[in-house]
């Protein structure tokens, strides 16, 4: 197909739309409400182009190019038109961008000042002004929002959840959720995929990196770290590298400046969690189920099981998740190597999400009055403090991290993309089980970004079937095909992000199609580099299990790294009714 | 009892000689006189006036200041009226009214149920269609011409053709009668008078482009019609016209109702789609249209009312006999809705190419009481308004070109009691209600111009610089909207600046 861009001939092989095809011969077409990982809505009318032939305006995210068609993108009629909605989205859009979340990372900042819109139309403001900090996870502030319906969309069709619709007409309408309901008490399981596609800083992560700052900066505790194995493959997109660019120990290097005491990696309590869930799966297998088991590491999947399938609750594994697992660790074994007490120490924990803030405050994970893990960071809140501080990151050495609990292996750093969890359990529960070293580490089956992917896995002599899973769109078909009887798996691993935590909510902000691709294939990366790269061979595991948890699922593991679920279904049924009558009256 | 006659040769009554009349009888009222006021077409005529007799005496009244002075004067003080005295009185002059067409209207009144429309001639035409191939029932309507009476006036045939050639395991037609443009009414009284017609064409429509399943998209506040139209749906499904195999054609066709929330927007076509799938009303890009991929995602058909009534008839009668009527770009009868501060509030049926002066001056009998037509909104909200000079222009789906919109087919009469604020307020406040908040130029520069309206209103004058700035973003937003409603705000707005510019409205 030859197509006739701003008067060069250009030639593309497939169909695409008129943005994919500007966008690939690098011709810049602004848009607002369009994201990679939605569908098009064709809302925000900032992609309009010239199509020769056509009475209007057109939108590049919907038109699709035809041969011969002829395409500008800057013209004045365009120019004037887009610069025209820009002013009418300044209409609406305070003027708090210095103390704004997302200052800096903002689309429409970005729009406004590449258009150079002055405030020449009076500011009116949003017909709402609704904050909503009710969530642990994420923080609403509609006053600031744009309606490009991007959150309303990412909700319904990457989780299917459908918190977010869009009521009211015209100028008055706002993203709500089911009767205005503060949105904890929803169905919303605290993905923070909102957060992570909204153009402007409407839908955040709940901010919790001032209190972080405050204490850095105050040093009366001792502050000790932890890093998620998806956020070493992110956090450099904050300082304007390629998506996929690995960087731990920037990352490292950076967290030492800010003046954390310890730095530690959450991969090992990756590696701690498959012991515990391997051995977990072995006994089930030995005693014959309850099956299948449900992974448990993945906080939005495990609110979206209490509050949607209460019946996967029994399922699910009574593994906590890592970074949990290592804040105990951290409290208990290291803080007893170094002399101090729970209480003295502070557990901040760098995440690819935002569930992981909603996951700390649960009453189950409460340990004879302390927390696990006090504070948890996004990787976008990480870079912000990284910016704030003014640490040249980039330029920064590549430092290790702190000893013992800093040592991890490659089954963990793949605990961050789909079927990582999986495929290191399965390193693990093989060897337990048959009692042999496995011919070949990589698992192929479990690899790759389908919705919905499962194998049968030879073990010895049993077969075991197992089916891995990301997205809760997804996940509600498989459940409800278990539901039916159709499919019947023994292992589920299910994330509920799109890609697993390399797609989190909390990830930096990206409009690359590809982003998740490109972070996959660097968590891979960095488990080829790994020398051990199964979770019972980390050294530091060994030794911790020797001195102090003694064995897996013993009494202390049991207290420590392993907790329990409720039916939370009804609560927030009743929750929304309650809203309901509200709203009637 | 004084005796008033007054001229209604075809020349006088373009000139407003029923709108005297009608003034007379309201002067009566107003004096509490009785009197006998007779509109007669031999009375002759004078020129520069209308031809009034009063008991034998004959006057020319220019004005209903004139006409006034007259009654007072002659009928209530039995004074004479010597500057208003005519000497000479002509003879009646001819002048070119178009005659009513009866096709939609043809059986208007004629029945109650089913029986008496079967008596009527009625499903004849699903009869004869179902001996035909689709692809000859779609060649039909494509030689009538007949182009889309919801609005915007897109050939049905080439509609039905292009949902015709559309391969799918599933079709819908759909009927939009959400009929919300203000100042429109015919699809009521179509669906009032004739519900049987309505169900005959749709299965005409679902024969010809292969649907199984139709959906009429009633407006929520038409559910006393609705009932007459539940009701002739229950007997065509119990005569066989609808349900499996239609008169052993072997086509099967399940015809639904559905109620309409009260929205606006819902009247276009892809929002009543989403509408009918159980969301917010709201319009999708396009394309993909839905005659590709439309209701639920299948091809769809998307017909008003007043055009599917229209069907039957083309079938029975072919299409070129449709042809004779109207205009050769827009041929056939349209049905207009005439609304207002008219004499009389009506729908009539009238071939495309007649004015707005027979519509106005014949049909809706000029305006009602002391007031002086100050402009004609065509087309609904949507639509243009018109100034007095601009009535003869020929109403069709091409006179968009010189200012006057047929759109749904509303000829809402507006007098000079309403100011030019006023109007523009009450404009700029229905579209930013109904706008649905979709896209960006929309929902938001509705509002921002009932601001700058409001604005000027709290001010009491016309801030010329403010109506620059409407201009400006009226037309962005015909420019760069998503749907029709965006992009036809323009019409009213524009049309409405530029009569303010000639300074007539006060």
């Amino acid at each position: 197909m030859r197509v006739t861009i701003n008067g060069r001939e250009y030639e593309f092989e497939k169909p695409m739309t008129v943005l994919e095809a500007a966008r690939k011969v690098g011709i810049h077409i602004p848009t607002l409400c369009y994201h990679p990982r939605i569908t098009q809505s064709g809302s925000c009318r900032m992609c309009l182009v010239e199509v020769e032939g056509q009475r209007l305006l057109q939108t590049a995210c919907t038109t699709y190019i035809k041969d011969g068609m002829k395409v500008y993108t800057n013209s004045e009629r365009v120019k004037a038109a887009v610069k025209h909605n820009l002013e009418l989205l300044r209409m609406i859009h305070p003027d708090d961008c210095q103390t704004c979340e997302v200052n800096g990372r903002c689309e429409l900042q970005d729009l406004l000042q590449r258009f150079g819109v002055e405030r020449e139309v009076d500011y009116y403001g949003n017909a709402v002004d609704i904050i909503d900090g009710s969530s642990p996870a994420i923080r609403r502030d509609l006053e600031k929002c744009v309606k490009c319906f991007r959150c309303v969309k990412a909700c319904e069709e990457i989780q299917n959840l459908s918190v977010y619709a869009m009521v009211k007409r015209g100028h008055y309408e706002y993203p709500a959720t089911a009767f205005d309901a503060p949105v904890y008490n929803t169905v919303c399981v605290g993905c923070g995929q909102c957060s992570f596609v909204c153009p402007v800083g409407a839908i955040t992560e709940k901010p919790d990196w001032r209190i972080v700052l405050e204490l850095l900066e105050d040093g009366e505790k001792m502050l000790i770290v932890q890093t998620a194995p998806a956020t070493r493959v992110a956090l450099a997109e904050e300082f304007g590298a390629e998506p996929g660019t690995i960087s731990t120990g920037k990352m490292v290097a950076a967290l030492r400046r800010l003046g954390f005491d310890y730095v530690f990696d959450t991969n090992f309590g990756a590696d701690l969690t498959i012991i515990e869930e391997g051995n977990e799966f072995v006994e089930r297998v030995k005693r014959g189920g309850p099956f299948p088991m449900f992974t448990s590491c993945c906080p939005a999947w495990v609110n979206y099981a209490e509050k949607v399938f209460p019946w996967v609750t029994k399922h699910l594994s009574s593994a906590r998740s890592p970074h949990i697992m290592l804040g105990a660790i951290i409290k208990t074994y290291f803080a007893q190597k170094i002399g101090k007490s729970p209480d003295d120490i502070i557990v901040v924990s760098i995440m690819p999400c935002t569930a992981k803030k909603d996951e700390i405050t649960r009453d189950q994970l409460v340990i004879d009055g302390w927390q696990p893990v006090d504070y948890v960071l996004t990787t976008r809140e990480l870079g912000k403090l990284i910016r704030l501080k003014g640490i040249p990151f980039m330029s920064l050495p590549e430092e290790d991290y702190d000893h013992p609990l800093g040592v991890s292996t490659g089954a963990a750093a793949i605990f961050g993309v789909t079927g990582g969890v999986m495929e290191a359990a399965l390193r693990t529960a093989y060897e337990v089980i048959t009692g042999e070293t496995l011919p070949k580490v990589v698992f192929e089956e479990v690899r790759g970004l389908d919705g919905v992917r499962d194998a049968t896995i030879k073990v010895g002599d049993k077969e075991i079937k197992i089916a891995v899973v990301h997205g809760l769109k997804n996940t509600e078909r498989l459940l409800k095909m278990m539901e039916r009887g159709e499919v019947f798996y023994h292992f589920v691993e299910v994330m509920a992000c799109p890609g697993g935590c390399i797609g989190g909510g909390g990830q930096p902000k990206s409009l690359d199609p590809d982003v998740i691709r490109k972070r996959a294939e660097a968590i891979y990366e960095i488990d080829e580099m790994m020398e051990i790269r199964k979770s019972h061979e980390n050294p530091a595991i060994k030794q911790l299990y020797k001195e102090f948890l003694k064995k897996p699922l013993g009494e202390l593991s049991e207290k420590l790294l392993h907790t329990y679920y409720r039916d939370r279904s009804k609560e927030y049924l009743d929750l929304a009714r309650f809203y309901q009558s509200k709203q009637v009256s | 009892m004084t005796k008033i006659k007054v001229a209604a040769d075809p020349k006088s009554v373009l000139e407003g000689s029923l709108e005297i009349a009608n003034y007379f009888g309201y002067l009566s009222g107003v004096h509490h006189t009785v009197v006998n006021i007779e509109r007669d077409v031999n009375l002759g005529s004078s020129v520069g006036g209308i031809l009034v007799d009063v008991e034998g005496d004959k006057y020319r009244v220019k004005d209903k200041k004139d006409a006034a002075r007259l009654f007072v004067q002659r009928v209530i003080l039995k004074k004479d009226v010597e500057d208003l005295k005519v000497k000479k009185v002509l003879p009646p002059e001819k002048a070119h009214i178009t005659e009513e067409v009866l096709i939609v209207k043809r059986n208007f009144g004629r029945y109650e149920d089913i029986d008496g429309y079967l008596a009527l001639g009625g499903y004849e035409a699903l009869k004869k269609a179902l001996k035909m191939k689709p692809e000859q029932v779609v060649e039909e309507i494509k030689e009538s011409g007949l182009r889309g009476r919801g609005g915007a006036g897109f050939p049905t045939g080439l509609k039905w053709e292009s949902a015709l050639k559309e391969k799918a395991l599933e079709k819908f037609v759909v009927c939009n009668a959400d009929e919300g443009e203000p100042g429109t009414f015919k699809d009521r009284v179509i669906i009032e008078e004739d519900p049987h017609a309505l169900v005959e064409g749709m299965i005409i429509s679902a024969y010809a482009v292969g649907a199984s399943k139709g959906y009429i998209y009633i407006r929520g506040e038409y559910a006393d019609v609705a009932r007459k139209l539940q009701k002739a749906i229950e007997e065509a499904e119990a005569k066989g016209f609808l349900g499996e195999d239609i008169l052993g054609s072997g086509f099967n066709f399940q015809l639904v109702l559905r109620f309409g929330g009260g929205s606006y927007i819902a009247g276009e076509e892809t929002a009543l789609l989403e509408s009918i799938e159980g969301r917010a009303a709201r319009s999708r890009f396009k394309p993909p249209y839905p005659t590709q991929k439309g209701l639920f995602g299948k091809p769809t058909v998307v017909n008003n009312v007043e055009t599917l009534v229209k069907v039957p008839w083309i079938i029975l009668h072919g299409g070129a006999e449709y042809r004779k009527y109207g205009t050769e770009s827009s041929p056939g009868t349209k049905l207009f809705s005439i609304c207002g501060i008219a004499n009389k509030r009506h729908v009539v049926e009238l071939p495309l190419g007649v004015t707005l002066r027979e519509l106005v001056y014949a049909y809706g009998e000029g305006v009602y009481g002391e007031g002086k037509l100050a402009m004609v909104q065509t087309g609904g909200k949507a639509g243009t308004f018109v100034p007095p000079e601009k009535l003869d222009v020929k109403l069709d789906f091409d006179a968009v070109k010189e200012g006057v919109s047929l759109g749904s087919g509303a000829i809402v009469l507006i007098d000079d009691s309403s100011s030019f604020l006023d109007i523009a307020l009450n404009v700029a406040k229905f579209f930013e209600h109904e706008s649905c908040g979709k896209c960006t130029p929309c929902r938001e520069g509705m509002f921002l111009m009932r601001k700058m309206i409001e604005k000027m209103v709290r001010e009491g004058k016309e801030d010329y610089d403010a109506l620059e700035e409407i201009e400006r973003i009226v037309l962005i937003m015909k420019d760069s909207s998503l749907c029709g409603l965006g992009q036809s705000v323009h019409n009213p707005m524009i049309s409405l600046i530029r009569i303010l510019e000639r300074g007539e409205v006060a």
